[in-house]
């Protein structure tokens, strides 16, 4: 994998270092961290913590989206992910069986949109659509309308317990994305994944079994949701199924396009979508430690992310070729190139 | 809403009995339907449950009708009470306005319609009287419980507000402002949104944290409702402080969960919306059936304050039962 030094600076990580230089403009006191109580405390680590539900949705939806799919769903599948962990915990049942049930919520809900996407066929758009809608009402029939809190120590530790220092949705998070990387990348998986977004009845004919590898990236999906759903539970001590997972699905998506993946399917990065998540995480952290009135929240935001696609687009790529002629080969177009070279250095 | 801030405004504090002792007769028999707008929050739940207590008391016959959020099921509700005949309607309006029609279709029929909890827009002879709290006062009692709890000494204040443009986080934002307009030793020197959530209280308020030097220069916390402020209450407890003692917490609504949190010295005081609005609406409809009594067009009910004085154990377990 002799890869070229340059591959590696990605306007990803330039967009995320300048929001973190803005960050520390509006508030010097950002990169300050300190350690307490056996934890790590500090800006910096809140962005990472607080990023770690959508960075944690954004890795399954990286896969569905490589399949030219799209899961509106996995805000639902947290909330009901959360409410059968707080109800089950609350019913006094052990932690590890909690747990299992709250994943198991997930992949069931991940099986669900996977069969209607690849055996009914479905738009993937309506598919998931339905259990958007329908899951939070399933949620909610769950916790009965109310907000089931609960003080189990075990299930706390994974939304604000901590490991080696840093808080536990951090660990989650940095571990499923390295897990899930390697699965695609050192083995052929993520190679079908993207020959089926590029095409999905070629991909067939040439053997794939694509309607399994479907279902599959779709439970993962809701594997990852609940994982999320379980964190954004155990943080607040409650699952709260009007309001957890509220349209973060529409981050999620957003971090996978920020960290490069194309919605048209066929390439995706799943640590770069990991550092779009993070990208967005700085820019609320950002926010709510500048001080600005909460009416410029979406305003900031909005046009922070205007700023980073265009700096990644193709045209602004084409730009960067012609103001800088000392550079032989042309950049990237676009920064999901990358990561399909890296497919064939690691399968060479 | 708009209606709700003028009649803030301009209506002197008309305020009116929580519940209990008063002599509850004049409507045995009757039959009131009850239009309710669904069951999205636990204070709706709480609202149904204490409707249906009143009705018990009252010794009314209530009919009840679950709109799940639509207005057109609330306008066949309106319909079939007015094809039954009853002898009252009770409207938890869904949204402000299209209610000219079925309402005056009431007025023919010469029911009175009395609305709870939120206005409508449109002329005020289409409803008897309509039965809410004073969100601006909310605001206004929290800052007052401030001013007196902090005693003259400086306080820099965080606020967590509920949903940017939301008609109760403009006004109790006023009200508190008003409270402590006058004390020059308080101040708000952060306000930020919470969206009216834990998840989001919890979150902005550990932003508040680094950037207010760790919460060492944080007095008080004001949060526009109670889900914000218990979630803020744990991200003080993370950040190694003492909520309750370090950090004052006031929030408004009073659900459980604060009472809680009160009892264990995590927050300070919660001022109630009342979810008692039936019994003020029965009251009126008592004195205008039999005696004809024109009640006031705008009836506001109480914004009491409760402290860890008030029997915060009792109060959660109370609450409880109510469907919170």
């Amino acid at each position: 994998m002799s890869r070229p030094l340059r591959s590696f600076i990605k306007p990803q990580f330039i967009a995320l270092a300048l929001i973190l230089l803005l960050n520390w403009i509006l508030f010097p006191g950002f990169f300050n961290l300190f350690f307490r109580d056996g934890r790590l405390y500090g800006s910096l680590i809140d962005v990472l913590n607080r990023g770690a539900p959508v960075a944690i949705l954004a890795i399954g939806m990286t896969a569905v989206i490589a399949t030219r799919g799209i899961d509106l769903s996995v805000g639902a599948v947290m909330a009901i992910a959360g409410a059968v962990a707080a109800t089950m915990v609350g019913d006094g049942h052990p932690l590890f069986l909690v747990i299992m049930a709250a994943l198991a919520a997930g992949l069931v809900c991940g099986l669900w949109n996977g069969s209607l996407v690849a055996l009914l066929g479905l738009q993937p758009i309506i598919a998931t659509l339905i259990l958007m809608v329908a899951g939070r009402g399933i949620a909610q029939t769950i916790t009965e309308g109310f907000i089931v809190t609960f003080n189990d120590p075990g299930l706390i530790f994974m939304g604000s317990g901590s490991i080696l220092g840093l808080p536990t949705p951090i660990i989650i998070m940095v571990t499923l994305a390295a897990l899930a990387t390697a699965a695609f990348r050192l083995t052929a998986l993520g190679l079908f994944v993207e020959a089926i977004g590029v095409n999905r009845s070629a991909s067939t004919y040439a053997g794939l079994r694509s309607r399994a590898l479907l279902i599959g990236v779709y439970t993962f999906a809701g594997f990852c949701a609940a994982i999320s759903g379980i964190i954004a539970a155990a943080d607040i001590r409650g699952a709260d199924a009007n309001n957890v997972g509220l349209w973060l699905e529409l981050d999620a998506i957003l971090a996978v396009v920020i960290g490069g993946t194309s919605l048209m399917g066929g390439r995706f990065s799943i640590p770069m979508s990991v550092v779009g998540a993070l990208i967005i995480q700085a820019m609320n952290t950002g926010i709510l430690v500048s001080g600005f009135p909460p009416e410029f929240n979406l305003l900031v935001k909005a046009a922070l992310i205007i700023v980073i696609l265009v700096v990644q687009s193709p045209l602004a790529g084409r730009i960067w070729y012609f103001i800088a002629p000392s550079r032989k080969r042309p950049p990237p177009s676009s920064p999901a190139e990358t990561p399909a070279t890296s497919t064939e250095g690691t399968l060479k | 809403m708009k209606l709700l801030n003028l009649l803030a405004l301009s209506v002197s504090a008309l305020t009116v009995m929580g519940s209990g002792a008063m002599a509850q007769s004049g409507l045995e028999g009757m039959t009131i339907g009850f239009s309710q707008i669904g069951s999205e929050s636990g204070w709706r739940a709480a609202e149904t449950s204490v409707t249906r207590q009143q009705a018990e008391e009252w010794g009314v016959n209530l009919q009840f009708s679950d709109a799940q959020q639509r207005q057109e099921n609330q306008i066949r509700a309106i319909r079939s009470f007015i094809a039954q005949d009853v002898d009252a309607i009770l409207l938890a309006p869904v949204v402000a306005t299209g209610w000219e029609e079925v309402l005056s279709e009431a007025k023919d029929a010469e029911i009175p319609v009395v609305l709870l909890d939120r206005g409508i827009e449109g002329p005020e002879d289409l409803y008897l009287t309509s039965v809410a709290s004073d969100q601006v006062l909310e605001g206004r009692v929290a800052g007052e419980w401030l001013v007196d709890a902090v005693a003259g000494e400086d306080c820099r204040v965080v606020e967590l507000q509920g949903t940017v443009g939301s008609s109760p986080a403009i006004n109790r934002k006023q009200g508190f402002e008003e409270a402590i307009a006058g004390a020059d030793n308080i101040e708000i020197v952060r306000s930020q949104t919470g969206d009216f959530t834990r998840a989001q209280g919890k979150q902005v308020m550990e932003g508040f944290l680094r950037a207010e030097n760790g919460g060492a220069d944080i007095c008080a916390l004001y949060a526009h409702n109670d889900d914000m402020a218990v979630g803020a209450i744990q991200a003080i407890s993370e950040a190694g402080l003492t909520p309750g003692e370090d950090i004052l917490v006031v929030s408004i609504d009073a659900v459980p969960d604060i009472f809680t949190a009160i009892a264990a010295g995590e927050a300070n005081a919660t001022v109630e919306l009342t979810p008692n609005m039936a019994g003020p609406a029965f009251e009126a409809l008592a004195a205008y059936l039999n005696d004809g009594v024109e009640p006031e067009k705008f009836i506001i009910t109480e914004s009491r304050l409760y402290t860890a004085e008030d029997d915060p154990e009792g109060e959660a377990e109370r609450r409880r039962g109510l469907g919170y």
